[in-house]
């Protein structure tokens, strides 16, 4: 899970870590007055929404006065970055800047452990420092069960070129980082930039968590920050019933049990020509109403032009399958065409149930069959 | 033969009561997997299904020797749950549990790769070594024994191959679901080391999908020691950068993880890919110079 700037500088805070003065407004009005209330210098308005590259987009502006500020917020609040419109601006006192660091952790797959990486190199996209110039990234792992050294703090301060004055206070930063990562249960944290001021100070100026979604059970404060109104309204649907679904960009609806199989019948349906719609997986041992409310939220998306529904039943039977397709078929009224596949546990009864119920569906032997055949009756017209 | 489990294996099931538990188990039961008892805290001294319960995995392991366990215990206790598992020294630890704390598991590996048990898992189906012995919630009815080792990070993708190989003749020797989370016990790498071990498997299939580079490690593994023939298959292929699919560890991080990636680095090592699930049948027989489906 995502959360924004202001909240991961909350978490932060909370950890110790310094961060500039700062408040979240939703209007021009309210951005004017942070603003004045901040003395009247300079303040950065922060569009805040969940996507990286936001200053390179024109979400992020100086302003050197209240009515410039003002002027920033007309321009980011309702702009939209990425696909995602701009609802809340973080307004924060501007800083002297001299230097910029780079602070990060993540969890590593490879390793099996938490990355720590630091670099002189801040300010910028790190994946971009990674690909140019890597030797100026320090890298360690850490060893859980020893937590982050000393040693391992100060051969990354070294090694990433961190000016030596400033070893002992960045320390605290990365301690920080650290307890702030593992009580958050985050799967990235990252400082960048640790803004070095001309006044010799550290802070940072911004920051980054996302939270581990298996974690979300045991962090209830967290988990209140999950947002619904930025997300994808279909994406909030299905969440609400227990479905995992993906909005993707087609026009083809796809439902199957299991994240693999799920996601190969995108693949062969693409490879027939067509576009999917959306990944939905209804999980292991799904009874009727569930495959109704799969079948309902894929139908919500207007421009679905035909739905494919592949079950490969282990735990799951193909007749609860089917009666929840024709559940959700006749309280419908469904006017696409739907292929259904079914395969596995209780598949001649599925089969049977689908050929009775008198409904328009078109069954499939084989998954390449079901994807060529929606393909063909979705896009006929 | 086989790999990791076979007729031998004693079975133990942690978390035995539980709705989960206790369906599976019967399922395993009735595959002919030798389960030799349960573990449910608290409910020690019970039977369940024919097999003894314990209190502690320790105890249960002294009492019935069991060589391997399998763990359907929810998600806030199943890293304890397996930490219990490698203390008692079982060899074999199979963890099912679906939305197990990242961080759990990045303390539960390391203390794994100091013990010598091997961990499956965990969010997998387990494994099957059809006709001997299943450790897992895989429909036991669709394998049938043979000489193709399949290893998957998938659950119903995997019997989706498996059925079509079943159907062509083709059964397996043992089939392994490794799980789809970030960060999991056993690697496509340990599978293939394994198989590559096995007289009984001839040739490997490898289904992996989007996420993490332990298909790029295998790629290496192939190109340098594999000797059985080895077909691959990436899911995948669609998915949008920084969309999770399904899997927590299904997610294609900036250029990471690619499943474009994943198949040049299994064409570099010499595997022929598949395009479709069928495909991989189709390549298997080739391989194996056994006559196609007429």
């Amino acid at each position: 899970m995502k959360i924004h700037e202001y909240q991961a500088k909350q978490v932060l805070a909370k950890f110790g870590v310094p961060v500039p003065e700062g408040r979240v407004a939703t209007s021009p009005d309210q951005v004017k007055s942070i603003a004045e209330e901040f003395r009247n210098g300079p303040v950065v308005v922060k569009a805040q929404v969940h996507v990286g590259g936001r200053g390179k987009a024109g979400g992020i502006k100086l302003a050197k006065s209240p009515a410039e500020a003002e002027e920033a917020a007309k321009q980011i609040l309702g702009m939209s970055l990425k696909g995602l419109v701009v609802r809340k601006v973080l307004v924060e006192s501007g800083l002297a800047i001299d230097r910029e660091y780079y602070l990060g952790m993540i969890l590593d797959r490879d390793s099996k452990r938490i990355v720590v990486m630091v670099s002189s190199e801040g300010g910028v996209d790190i994946e971009e420092v990674a690909a140019v110039s890597p030797e100026k990234i320090a890298k360690i792992t850490i060893n859980p069960t020893l937590g982050l050294a000393d040693y391992q703090i100060r051969y990354l301060c070294f090694a990433g070129g961190i000016d030596k004055s400033l070893v002992k206070e960045v320390a605290k930063f990365l301690k920080a980082l650290y307890r702030a990562f593992l009580e958050s249960d985050a799967s990235l944290a990252e400082i960048n930039p640790l803004v070095v001021t001309k006044e010799g100070r550290l802070i940072a100026a911004d920051a980054k968590i996302n939270i581990d979604d298996n974690a979300l059970f045991r962090q209830p404060d967290l988990a209140a920050w999950q947002e619904s109104e930025e997300d994808n309204p279909i994406e909030e649907e299905a969440r609400k019933r227990g479905l995992t679904y993906v909005s993707l960009d087609g026009d083809i609806g796809i439902i199957g049990n299991g994240a693999g199989l799920v996601m190969t019948s995108l693949d062969v349906v693409a490879r027939e020509g067509g576009k999917p719609a959306n990944f939905l997986d209804i999980g292991g041992g799904a009874k009727a109403e569930v495959v109704r409310n799969a079948l309902e939220v894929v139908l919500l998306k207007p421009d679905v032009k035909g739905v494919v529904i592949n079950i490969f039943g282990g735990i799951t039977r193909c007749d609860e399958v089917a009666k929840g397709i024709i559940e959700a078929a006749r309280t419908l009224q469904v006017e696409v065409p739907v292929v259904v596949r079914l395969e596995g546990t209780s598949v001649e009864e599925g089969k049977r149930i689908l050929a009775e119920s008198g409904l328009n569906l078109v069954p499939a032997a084989t998954m390449r069959e079901a994807a060529r055949r929606i393909v063909e009756l979705s896009y006929a017209a | 033969m086989s790999i990791f489990a076979d007729s031998n294996t004693r079975l133990l099931v942690q978390g035995i009561t539980g709705r989960e538990g206790n369906f599976h188990t019967r399922a395993m039961i009735d595959y002919g997997t030798h389960v030799v008892g349960g573990v449910t805290p608290g409910k020690g001294g019970q039977t369940e299904l024919g097999a003894p319960v314990f209190d502690t995995v320790r105890e249960a392991r002294a009492a019935t020797g069991a060589n391997a366990t399998i763990i359907f215990v929810p998600p806030p206790f199943a890293a304890d749950a397996i930490l219990e598992a490698l203390d008692a020294e079982i060899p074999l630890i199979v963890a099912i549990t679906e939305g197990v704390p990242t961080l759990d598991m990045v303390r539960v590996f390391e203390v794994l790769k100091q013990t010598r048990s091997r961990l499956v898992g965990p969010n997998c189906p387990g494994i099957i070594t059809p006709g001997q012995a299943k450790v897992g919630i895989m429909p036991g009815h669709i394998f049938k024994p043979g000489p193709v080792g399949m290893v998957s990070r998938s659950g119903t993708l995997t019997y989706e191959i498996a059925k079509d190989f079943s159907d062509r003749g083709l059964g397996q020797s043992t089939v392994v679901g490794i799980g789809g989370d970030p960060i999991i016990g056993t690697s496509f790498l340990d599978a293939l080391k394994a198989f590559n071990a096995d007289p009984a498997t001839e040739l490997v299939v490898l289904a992996g999908e989007i996420g993490g580079s332990d298909e790029e490690t295998a790629a290496e593994y192939i190109k340098a020691s594999m000797t059985k023939p080895v077909i691959g298959f990436i899911s995948g292929r669609t998915a949008p950068p920084g969309k999770r699919m399904g899997h927590a560890g299904a997610i294609v991080s900036g250029n990471k993880g690619t499943a474009k990636a994943k198949v040049e680095a299994l064409e570099a090592a010499g595997v022929p890919v598949a395009n479709t699930t069928d495909e991989i049948g189709d390549l298997a027989e080739k391989k194996l110079k056994r006559p196609a489906k007429v």
